[in-house]
């Protein structure tokens, strides 16, 4: 996407605000503030572009996630001002969002494992983990599988395991766990669309 | 919801009740202040506490948790009282004529069929009688004594202005403020909707409060219109998209139908599935059920599902008849140790499920836990929570590292059913991938161990499609995306009659409408409401983002999709007179052309109702084409009924016998203790959010901003409770029920007052519902301590926002 009204609005702004909070005086915070804006300015529009969706309430806000061309990261999320729900505009936590990135500390980056009776978290590589989840999924299903039920009827179902979410996924993903559960046979299936 | 929310802006009263938009849904309330701004709208809040909407409503009413049907009652009282319905409306578009059989009766609060015993009802009597041609009978004059008009007026006959503000705690003089405005909607040129989220659907009665407003919207002619509607400010980013593909226990996606044991061939099942209508008015498109069904098994199955073997129906898993299978009663199975293993996607039930402590001591019965997500959170460590010791802990916990919404490709679906794409910005970190990935390669796993050793029923899991990734071994998001909307399997010619065109289509092309699946077999689609996202040529309509506004209505019909066929208001037809004229010309959301409609995508091509031999009734989802001011379907009553919460301040309705909703479950274990009317929890107490936490805090509370600005757990507390207990502001006490309790800071605020219920004074306090004892380490923990396990009769949607507690100085 190209920077045309967005980009110069956004500037003016910044220019408008940073004069004004320089006029001030004595402080030295608005004028580093201002070059700061400026800075990042340019590098939003040497940025590329992408457009998403808050993961938040389901108003379905538009944003703009600004990517280095070099780094490949996100250093920049800001409202869409073509969306015509939100008009660039955000709440809070929307405007937070870039603290979901991978610049948020607590972010999850490896697959953790708690073994029975442990009192602490250890990593693990996908492959071991996706082998010893399948393994205990069979285990559990083959086990507590119920093909007829107390009248005597077919119902191939799995009572033992549950699977819970979610609603903060990709429709494609929703999909995807609605027709795996089935698949496997399981009836306890729910998500915060009910809560 | 019905409309969108930019369509908040047509509206002329906005009644938001059960919602706190101003601070849950900013930019909803951008477009709720701008109907102020442009239209000089009537804004109205009605709610326990007075929140930042209030100040920005024209006014606040506040009624005590749980009483909703009753203000809600008396409104329809009013209406009916006054005739302020609309009237060409209410006799056309709704079931208002109706006769209902003479074996139906209401007494003392319960409708006939009631059994006591198993709490629940047979539905017999709950039936319209029918002519020769098995059509409903109708009066058209609205006056025989058993018309659903007439038993609609008698039944809320006993909701006067007295005994509804005794109940709710609201003044009179405020009732019928709010009445009196909100009716004045009834008009042709009006339009009056309605915002509600969680305060409304947290209740015992959630389903019937949604459908008493739903009355009101149908006397008033407010359904179908610009401005209109019942609209939900749904609460997660794609609680839409996660509930329109069913991952819940009852249905498969697309609404359909979870199949039950005793329907157990698949003939027995469509026939059951399969709505009936004599009336060829009724479009009844339901009818086309057999042909979504079909298509859902053929996309998950695809050749393996044949006509012989019931296109793979016997391999779908069966519920017992009547049996439910909510997070409930998955957490209570669990807490009697028959649950072993569980999948926790994005989802932190050990802070947002009611009754923390059971839910907690539950988790520890578990063999296995795996967790997908971007952050740790109370559900995936509760081995080390408070109070567990984890060496007595068996359970085996998985946490994988999921992609965050803004560094994965797919789509997202607002409340408005505005299906929206959007796009990769950049790579997860470390080993993270998209949840869609994650569930592709542990079904991988899984079919590769039935592969080679076999086991207990094998052909779902080794017949089922399953090839949704790329050249590389990723998630091929596209791939899923078009199995959703679904595909031709054959050559297909598509012949339209009433256009006299034939259109040619190929095996494997995009079905571009769900008018086009197939019964046979001849169609796949993995949910039928998506079909059309795509076109024929492959052109993926989620991601367009075209600004033309050709109505002037904010319909924006080229900016993504809308489920169903790109239709922005649904019942839309509903908006035109018998002859297919707008009622409201100003906004004009469709118009008969005499040959076509001119506007939104209407529902349905057919004439308008007045052509009696092609036209059609507007409400073309339900068998008899018209709105239901009498509803049989749900599990309490056709008409909403007010009862007290499960926990409330009286031992008595003060309406009828029926203390308590006589078809909600009652769950037993040890944990799940109640306290009615008890001395010990005199306070009513309810739960909320706030702007810059959302749902459990799973992840605003991993984030310094949002954090920093709302740290820890509160109580709001009115200044007259906080005086009685001698509570200073900021001081911090023990919030209890008889289930548990939590200890945080005292807000005493003005935002609560007293209610003045049966001639006594009734306090109540509320709590958010954010914190989790992980995060940040002295925030508090969660307020679900406190809530009572039960849910509404027909949902299972949790009591959260209605139950007893005390307050005490720490």
């Amino acid at each position: 996407m190209e920077i045309t009204r967005r980009g110069f609005l956004t500037l003016s702004g910044a220019l408008g605000s940073g004069v004004a909070l320089s006029s001030l005086g004595v402080d030295l915070g608005p004028a580093k503030a201002y070059a700061a804006e400026i800075n990042k300015m340019q590098r939003v529009m040497a940025a590329r572009q992408v457009t998403t969706v808050c993961c938040y309430c389901s108003v379905g806000c538009g944003l703009i996630c600004s990517v280095d061309r070099n780094t490949g990261k996100i250093f920049n999320i800001e409202g869409d001002p073509e969306h015509p729900i939100n008009e660039g505009s955000l709440c809070a936590k929307g405007a937070g969002f870039f603290d979901l990135t991978e610049a948020n500390k607590y972010r999850l980056r490896k697959v953790l494992y708690r073994a029975p009776m442990s009192d602490r978290w250890e990593e693990k590589n996908w492959d071991w983990a996706l082998e010893r989840i399948a393994r205990l999924v069979k285990d559990t299903r083959d086990k507590g599988f119920v093909t007829r039920n107390a009248k005597g009827e077919l119902v191939n179902r799995c009572e033992t395991i549950g699977h819970l979410g979610s609603s903060n996924v990709d429709n494609e993903e929703c999909w995807l766990m609605s027709v795996a559960c089935r698949s496997m046979g399981l009836v306890y299936i729910d998500h915060q669309a009910r809560v | 919801m019905t409309n969108h929310y930019i369509d908040l802006k047509n509206s002329d009263v906005i009644l938001i009740m059960g919602s706190n938009a101003a601070e849950h849904h900013p930019i909803a309330f951008k477009w709720i202040l701008r109907a102020k701004e442009q239209n000089g709208a009537r804004l109205i809040h009605v709610d326990p506490r007075y929140t930042r909407t209030s100040a920005r409503c024209d006014y606040h009413v506040p009624l005590r948790s749980g009483t909703d049907i009753a203000f809600l009652g008396g409104m329809i009282h009013y209406i009916l009282t006054n005739k302020k319905e609309f009237r060409d409306y209410v006799v056309n578009y709704t079931n208002a004529s109706f006769i209902v059989s003479e074996d139906f009766y209401f007494k003392d609060g319960l409708f006939s069929g009631y059994d006591s015993k198993a709490r629940k009802y047979s539905k017999d009597t709950w039936v319209f009688e029918k002519d020769a041609k098995g059509i409903p009978v109708r009066d058209m004059t609205l006056t025989h004594p058993r018309c659903v008009f007439q038993l609609l007026k008698k039944h809320y006959s006993r909701y006067t202005m007295e005994k509804v503000s005794s109940i709710t705690g609201v003044s009179k003089e405020d009732l019928t403020k709010v009445y009196a405005e909100y009716s004045a909607t009834g008009v042709k040129d009006k339009a009056g909707t309605v915002c509600y989220a969680l305060g409304w659907t947290h209740h015992t009665t959630g389903s019937q409060i949604i459908r008493t407003m739903s009355i009101i919207q149908l006397l008033l002619g407010n359904m179908g219109i610009c401005g209109g509607g019942v609209n939900a400010l749904r609460g997660e980013p794609n609680v839409q998209g996660s509930t329109d593909h069913c991952i819940l226990y009852g249905n498969l996606p697309g609404y359909l139908k979870m199949p039950v044991a005793s329907q157990d061939t698949l003939t027995k099942y469509i026939e059951k599935c399969t709505p009936k209508s004599s009336d060829p008015q009724s479009a009844n498109y339901y009818q086309n059920y057999p042909k979504f069904f079909v298509s859902f098994l053929k996309s998950m199955f695809h050749d393996k599902a044949t006509k012989e073997n019931g296109f793979g129906y016997s391999w779908l898993p069966k519920m017992d008849d009547g049996a439910a299978y909510s997070l409930m009663h998955l957490f209570d199975e669990m807490y009697k140790g028959k649950i072993k293993g569980l999948f926790a996607v994005g989802t932190d039930p050990s802070v947002s499920s009611p009754n923390t402590a059971k839910v907690r001591k539950a988790l520890e019965n578990l063999d296995w836990l795996v967790g997908e997500n971007i952050f740790d959170n109370e559900t995936y460590c509760f081995w080390k929570g408070p109070g567990v010791d984890p060496a007595k802990v068996k359970t085996e916990v998985f946490l994988l590292p999921a992609s965050a919404s803004m560094e994965k490709e797919g789509s997202q679906s607002n409340s408005g059913r505005w299906v929206q794409w959007k796009y990769k910005a950049a790579e997860a970190p470390g080993d993270a991938i998209p949840v869609g990935e994650i569930t592709i390669k542990i079904l991988d796993a899984v079919r590769a161990l039935y592969a080679k050793e076999g086991g207990k029923c094998p052909d779902p899991i080794l017949n089922l499609k399953w090839d949704y990734k790329d050249s590389k071994g990723r998630f091929d998001v596209l791939k899923v995306a078009k199995q959703i909307n679904g595909h031709f399997l054959k050559d297909t010619v598509i012949e339209d009659k009433a256009k006299g065109t034939k259109t040619e289509f190929k095996k494997g092309q995009l079905v571009p409408t769900f008018d086009m699946l197939a019964d046979d077999g001849s169609t796949a689609s993995g949910n039928w409401i998506m079909a059309g996202s795509f076109d024929a040529a492959g052109n993926n309509k989620m991601m367009k983002r075209g600004k033309d506004d050709p109505t002037g209505l904010g319909l924006y019909p080229n900016w993504s999709f809308a489920w169903p066929v790109n239709r922005r208001i649904i019942y839309n037809r509903a908006s035109c007179d018998l002859n297919g004229k707008p009622y409201n010309p100003k906004r004009k959301l469709l118009e008969w052309t005499g040959e076509t409609w001119v506007g939104d995508v209407p529902d349905g091509p057919w004439p308008p109702q007045a052509d009696k031999q092609k036209g059609k009734y507007p409400f073309i989802m339900k068998p008899d084409g018209l709105g239901a001011l009498f509803g049989p379907g749900m599990a309490e009553g056709p008409f909403p009924e007010h009862y007290e919460p499960l926990e409330g301040p009286l031992s008595k309705n003060p309406l009828s016998g029926q203390l308590i909703n006589p078809a909600i479950k009652f769950f037993n274990s040890d944990l799940d203790k109640v306290a009615n009317a008890d001395a010990k929890f005199p306070y009513v107490c309810t739960t909320y959010s706030c702007t810059e936490h959302w749902c459990s805090g799973a992840l605003t509370r991993w984030q310094a901003w949002l954090l920093e600005a709302m740290p820890e757990l509160y109580v709001e507390i009115g200044e007259p409770l906080a005086k009685e207990k001698g509570i200073q502001n900021g001081e911090r006490v023990r919030v209890s029920s008889v289930r548990g309790n939590v200890e945080c800071v005292a807000m005493v605020t003005k935002r609560f007052r007293p209610f003045l219920v049966e001639g006594k004074t009734v306090h109540q306090v509320g709590l958010p519902f954010n914190y989790g004892w992980l995060h940040p380490k002295d925030g508090g923990d969660s307020t679900n301590f406190l809530t009572p396990t039960v849910g509404d009769a027909n949902t299972f949607c949790p009591e959260y926002k209605a139950f007893m507690v005390n307050v005490t100085k720490l």
